[in-house]
């Protein structure tokens, strides 16, 4: 089967029967032309996720998305375009770590890696040369297998986008992945990176050639000569996307970081995504700091969620969070909260202005809110034993899940992405969801990510990824972290349920 | 009393602009300058940011008795030369005015601005009075497209009101040859350090230069995204549920009897309407997607479109808020847009939750939205250009669909009831909103149910 469709919705012209429903009266048709349907289906909800979907004999059937919006109606090929030192393999990285978190299954092929498992030990530039026979034998066999890769990725593996991460400078390679693409029913969106910038040249140099296992045996100047030789080597063939020559393909032109974009023909929703989330990001140095509210009154006595003020200890945090933020010196820092009462008061300690935004606010835990563990436990030992099971995607009754979260903060990360020094002072879920993005955490690990209370994470973009470094700010506070017990099963006791949950009064 | 609404106040996410912003237009007649600059407007006010368009031509057409021909725009026409000079600075005037009342964050000005030297002139005048400036520029050499402008929105100008179609569009094309003479495009070099957009036959192509600020991006993203492919969009609500027959607020029940009806006959009208690819949305409550199902067709499920969520107040009828929350009652009812519902929320939390759904219709062509009562006053708000005051008190009545059709500069409203009896819910804003109010003024306007 060549698409994946059992959660997918295929809306595109041709909406694709999912497997299991073949044999149901509502198949979908194409538009609304000529279809009488049959009685409506009955509808159960989902217990996990809370979502309402069509059932038969009271077991659900294969539902077509649930998802917030159809992304694209196949999957999509990113291909990355520039010399070398351009940032291609950094917003590859990027791309794929923001996709991925926006719950749009994506992965980098870097073919510079395949190389490198290939040809195990890299001499100098020499390999590079566009009259070395041997080193464009082994470039193509490279791309191709990389190619293979993305095949398998999109089409059985679940995929959704790949981002192919190599020069792809000539315009014979570009063809050569468009008809790839084309074979295989993958849209193909290029994402060119155009530089001249010396200074900025240099600083990528810097930054992530010369850490290259490629260079892992030269001095620093070695190293550099011998990476500006290679860049040499494909400034000669290089084909820069063409207004005129490439006015059918799709991409964006990147040019002098950031400066200036040239966006040709986005075709669906994925892409014009992937613009916007490039036209936001810089490189500029910064540092995001990311806390939770002080020690709150709800938080002392074990119980989730509510709108409770500070404990003297919570406000003893914000005195030394100011304090904190004094030594580190920052100009124009900017400082977001929620608009729960816990983490203004923080924030007011600081004696600095402060936005409020409503979806920095903490996880709704619907019925469940201002309950303790135990209370949970006692009068919803179903929904307790479900969430132990799926964390991500579990939504409280009348709540949210941290799948719901994760949309919810997407303006927020877009907004820290423009920004440049920032602290937000937030919540536990919230903070795991944030901290996630900036360092590729998996839906999995995420909602069991460590974020205690009084306790600042600073984020340093650097290289590729983020330097984190957690700072305890000494002041005395509650664990507020339930690890995943044992027993997830619904039939499991109430003690195996509770054997994980903080001490509190 | 006022004090303590103005605790509930507070947008759910925060104003990012700080300095007032003039987007400025570039381009020659019948580039849809215009067309962008009024949608825009609608767009931007919708989010919350004050917005205000000032249309030169509109300036030119008050100071001059009345149009007689293209000789007006003639390059060489000193006389007119100078009209138009100050009509542009008249208009500059009021952008000032506009900004410095603290009325305004965003001024779009409409016009030509063809030349170096006026956008010098902009420029100048941005640079005194502290504004920033962003360019958006229209640039079109597809005769089609320019053809169907010329008709669409040129022949019913105030310019042309007294001549016969072909007259008007000979006299239109000659006025675009005058602008032609003089036209200097924003240019990749020189222009290299001013901030704009430069969209290319109605968007296949954009070039983005030096985009400073938040707006700006929002901008570039929003004008990325819309499109001029006719199309319409069916905006309706669940059928009618159990909780509106008892006059409930809120919850997650299923369809009544006549809502289920209703979804049939929704069915039936949608398949009449003969569209290819049409997309259906709902909610994740149960009401919608019922009403989905009896398409028979794939839907997808927004959390976004769900209900306005009324906090304590979910599943009461309005009697028992104005037992248990006479004050809360009374606020709503002072400032119904901004009021939050104590743990759930208010009209403008929606318009922002509601934000990536409008950005997604504007994507997309032929769209059903099955949702709500307040949300879909929120979508109908934008489509409509309705203000904050109005929009919670749009009539968004079950059982109707209202079937939305862009033309010209606006969107035609077709409202359709398909014959299917249901309660009504809508409240009309009583007379007396005071706090000490009487219950049964407060409760004067409730709509009747079991």
């Amino acid at each position: 089967m060549k698409h994946r469709s059992h959660s997918e919705q295929h809306s595109g012209k041709r909406p694709r029967v999912p497997a299991a429903a073949a044999s149901t009266s509502t198949s979908p048709q194409d538009g609304m032309e000529d279809k009488t349907p049959s009685n409506p289906r009955e509808l159960t909800q989902n217990p996990l996720k809370k979502i309402w979907m069509p059932c038969k004999n009271g077991l659900p059937e294969k539902h077509i998305s649930q998802r917030k919006v159809c992304m694209t109606n196949c999957p999509t090929l990113i291909v990355t375009v520039g010399l070398p030192a351009r940032g291609k393999t950094y917003i590859s990285k990027k791309l794929t770590r923001y996709l991925n978190w926006i719950g749009v299954p994506t992965r980098e092929f870097n073919v510079g890696q395949y190389r490198r498992e290939f040809v195990k030990i890299y001499k100098s530039f020499e390999f590079f040369r566009p009259d070395n026979e041997e080193g464009l034998k082994i470039r193509r066999q490279c791309a191709s297998a990389a190619l293979n890769d993305v095949r398998q990725y999109l089409t059985e593996e679940g995929g959704q986008v790949a981002v192919f991460d190599a020069t792809n400078t000539t315009r014979e390679r570009r063809e050569t992945i468009i008809q790839f693409a084309e074979q295989n029913g993958f849209k193909v969106f290029f994402v060119e990176s155009v530089c001249e910038d010396p200074d900025v040249i240099q600083e990528n140099i810097v930054q992530v050639k010369l850490s290259s296992p490629d260079y892992a045996n030269c001095n620093t100047e070695e190293a550099v000569e011998d990476f500006l030789k290679r860049i040499k080597c494909y400034e000669n063939s290089y084909e820069t996307l063409d207004e005129v020559l490439d006015r059918d393909l799709s991409y964006i032109k990147i040019m002098d970081v950031g400066q200036r974009y040239m966006v040709n023909r986005v075709l669906d929703h994925i892409q014009s995504r992937i613009v916007y989330y490039l036209m936001n990001i810089h490189i500029t140095p910064r540092s995001i700091y990311l806390c939770r509210h002080g020690e709150s009154e709800l938080n002392v006595n074990g119980r989730i969620g509510g709108d409770s003020g500070l404990t003297p200890r919570g406000k003893a945090f914000g005195k030394k969070l100011s304090q904190f933020l004094e030594t580190q010196g920052i100009s124009d820092l900017k400082v977001w909260t929620s608009q729960m009462k816990r983490t203004i008061q923080t924030a007011e300690a600081l004696n600095v202005p402060y936005e409020q935004w409503k979806v920095l606010n903490e996880i709704d835990a619907g019925v469940c809110e201002e309950m303790m563990y135990e209370e949970i436990q006692d009068h919803y030992p179903l929904e307790f034993a479900l969430r132990d099971q799926d964390k991500y995607r579990y939504r409280y009754p009348k709540g949210e899940s941290y799948e719901d979260l994760v949309q919810r903060l997407e303006p927020v990360i877009m907004e820290l992405e423009r920004q440049e020094n920032v602290l937000v002072v937030c919540h536990q879920a919230v903070m795991r969801c944030l901290l996630a993005y900036f360092l590729d955490k998996t839906a999995e690990e995420l909602p069991y990510l460590k974020c205690p209370l009084h306790t600042v994470l600073k984020l340093t973009p650097v290289a590729y990824g983020c330097k984190v470094e957690s700072i305890s700010l000494n002041v005395e506070s509650v664990n507020t972290h339930r690890e995943r017990p044992e027993n997830v099963e619904v039939s499991r006791m109430s003690k195996e349920a509770l054997l994980t949950v903080p001490a509190h009064q | 009393m006022k004090s303590r609404l103005s605790q509930r106040r507070g947008s759910s996410v925060p104003q990012f602009t700080n300095s007032p912003t003039m987007i400025v237009m570039v381009g020659l007649p019948a580039r849809g300058k215009t067309y962008i600059a009024k949608k825009l407007t609608r767009y931007l006010n919708w989010i919350g940011v004050t917005t205000k368009v000032f249309n030169v031509g509109q300036y030119r057409r008050d100071a001059t008795r009345s149009y007689n021909s293209f000789e007006f725009f003639r390059p060489d026409n000193e006389e007119a030369m100078k009209i138009r000079k100050s009509c542009a600075n008249a208009a500059l005037k009021d952008v000032c005015d506009y900004f410095t009342r603290g009325l305004g964050q965003i001024v779009v000005f409409d016009a030509t601005n063809t030349t170096l030297e006026r956008r010098e002139v902009i420029l100048g005048f941005a640079e005194e009075n502290g504004y920033k400036v962003f360019f958006v520029e229209s640039i079109c050499d597809d005769l089609e497209i320019i053809a169907q402008n010329i008709k669409q929105v040129k022949l019913s100008s105030p310019d042309y009101k007294d001549c016969d179609k072909e007259e008007a569009v000979a006299d239109f094309l000659k006025r675009i040859e005058c602008y032609k003479m003089t036209y200097i495009p924003l240019d990749d070099n020189k222009d290299r350090n001013l901030s704009y957009i430069k969209i290319f036959n109605v968007g296949s192509r954009y070039l983005v230069n030096r985009v400073q600020d938040h707006i700006q991006s929002r901008i570039v993203y929003y004008l990325m995204n819309i499109h001029v492919t006719p199309r319409s969009i069916y905006l309706s609500r669940h059928g009618e549920s159990e909780l509106n027959l008892s006059g409930r607020i809120g919850g997650d029940s299923g369809l009544s009897p006549g809502g289920a009806k209703f979804a049939s006959a929704l069915g039936t009208y949608m398949r009449d309407q003969c569209i290819s690819d049409l997309k259906v949305w709902t909610s994740h409550m149960k009401r919608t997607i019922q009403t989905a199902e009896a398409l028979g067709v794939p839907y997808e499920q927004w959390k976004a479109l769900n209900e306005i969520d009324a906090g304590v107040c979910e599943d009461m009828t309005y009697e028992e808020i104005q037992e248990h929350y006479p004050e809360e009652f009374a606020l709503r009812d002072q400032d119904k847009y901004r009021y939050r519902y104590p743990k759930g929320e208010s009209y403008e939390d929606l318009v922002q939750r509601l934000e990536p759904v409008i950005m997604e219709l504007e994507r997309q062509e032929n769209v059903l939205v099955i949702c709500h009562q307040a949300v879909m006053r929120c979508l109908l708000a934008y489509f409509l250009n309705k203000t904050a005051h109005e929009l919670p008190y749009l009539k968004c009545p079950l059982h109707t669909v209202l079937k939305l059709t862009p033309v010209a500069y606006g969107c035609k409203v077709e409202s359709v009831f398909l014959n299917v009896e249901a309660v009504n819910t809508h409240r009309d804003k009583p007379v007396n909103v005071d706090v000490d109010r009487e219950p049964a003024e407060a409760l004067e306007t409730v709509p009747d149910h079991i």
